[in-house]
């Protein structure tokens, strides 16, 4: 027999401050609803291996979309004479109407790098709609390491500099078949996306200040930092927790930047434990 | 250093690598410490290794850093912040001069080249 995993594909319409957008999500398993993102220049496949394990989909709906101009989610009409340029505003309100739009029950939001640095926003001004969030790769801040405008430019291939810009941010030990499918996801991308979800991360979401607003009371938060990633570091990770009242920080030994695809067996180790103390912690769903 | 000078077999007997850097005809040096390697490359196979010290010779890229942290990067598998040249550019421990068009245009070319190195520690991690 063929294998064919649990993991299933639909598209749903929505609009964000607007805009018409047709977003592309996978899910699978039942339970505690757990959306997750994907991070810059890359798309929801990162999740995949998270959504085949029986472990976490025994107790929680895993559901990763896409966002506007990644993956299988179109950028939005017009797209050809704009652009691409993410925002605090604009990604929190599209993670946002994707919950409100599935119409998800007090869901926990993970995010890695990017997707990381959102959570904390969504911590702060949506904690009553959210039952938990998980920083993956996650800081209120990161220190710039490279001058983005090489990652957008006719004379240079954009999906192998992408690529070839985060090859080396994971652990050594991450297995080599999950390294390159990560470099894929960026092969992939979209020209312009990443450096435009990089003004986001770079430009408009240094949130050193705002942290300090988040109350863990009414919001879980979990900071889980791979101690190879030498772009949002453990140091950055010890600090943004150190400012947020009840927040848990996990250094994550061998892992870098992206844990849950480089190296998914490790991962589960740190992820799995998280998600069991959340799911026992919180209300179960109504 | 020995493992600089044994650049030329580590790249030219791997297909695939000698593939990936096929538009790709350049010269480099990497400085480690006071001393400095010459690396000339034509379309993708590495033809020369010369150690210096070089007078006036013009060269694309220069990646210089101290023996210290070269030593660190080409352990197999190398402490945190170490496994990639732009972890060590980062922490102020390497740094990458020259024509950075050309280095963007080929960059896992040359973050393998740099690499490279580390097949000899042990199998190969990031190939």
């Amino acid at each position: 027999m063929p294998e064919i995993e649990p993991i299933v594909g639909r598209y749903i319409h929505f609009p964000v401050d607007g805009t018409s957008y047709r977003i592309y999500f996978e899910e699978a398993g039942q339970g505690i609803p757990l959306v997750c993102l994907h991070t810059a220049g890359s798309d929801g496949r990162q999740y995949r291996h998270l959504m085949n394990d029986s472990s976490v989909t025994g107790c929680y709906r895993v559901i990763a979309f896409d966002l506007p101009w990644h993956g299988k989610s179109n950028p939005p009409i017009g797209f050809q004479d704009r652009e691409y340029r993410l925002s605090t505003r604009v990604y929190a309100n599209t993670v946002m109407s994707f919950c409100r739009a599935l119409e998800l029950n007090q869901p926990v939001v993970m995010g890695c790098s990017m997707g990381g640095r959102i959570v904390l926003e969504l911590a702060l001004v949506h904690a009553d709609e959210l039952r938990a969030v998980i920083g993956l790769e996650s800081a209120d801040y990161q220190e710039p390491w490279y001058d983005t405008a090489w990652l957008h430019r006719p004379d240079i291939h954009g999906g192998e500099v992408c690529a070839a810009i985060s090859s080396g941010n994971m652990g050594p030990h991450s297995p080599n078949e999950y390294r390159w499918e990560t470099l894929w996801g960026y092969m992939q991308s979209g020209p312009g996306v990443f450096k435009g979800d990089l003004y986001f991360y770079r430009v408009d979401s240094d949130f050193r200040e705002r942290v300090t607003g988040i109350d863990t009371s009414r919001c879980a938060v979990y900071i889980m930092t791979g101690e190879y990633d030498f772009s949002c570091t453990p140091e950055d990770a010890l600090r943004t927790g150190k400012k947020i009242p009840g927040a848990k920080v996990i250094i994550m030994q061998g892992l870098g930047h992206f844990p849950m695809s480089e190296n998914p067996e490790l991962f589960r180790k740190y992820i799995l434990p998280v998600l069991d103390e959340i799911a026992e912690n919180t209300n179960p769903p109504t | 250093m020995a493992l600089i000078e044994k650049l030329p077999e580590l790249v030219n007997n791997d297909e695939a690598f000698v593939r990936r850097g096929r538009f790709l005809t350049a010269a480099i040096k990497i400085v480690v410490g006071d001393e400095e390697y010459w690396v000339g490359i034509k379309e993708g196979r590495v033809v020369t290794v010369e150690c210096g010290p070089f007078l006036m010779r013009s060269c694309d890229i220069v990646f210089r850093a101290s023996a210290e942290a070269w030593a660190k990067f080409w352990e197999r598998y190398p402490p945190p912040g170490y496994q990639d040249i732009f972890g060590l550019t980062k922490s102020g421990e390497a740094e990458v001069s020259g024509d950075w068009l050309l280095f963007m245009q080929n960059l896992q070319y040359f973050k393998d080249l740099l690499q490279a190195p580390r097949r000899l520690a042990a199998e190969v991690w990031n190939a």
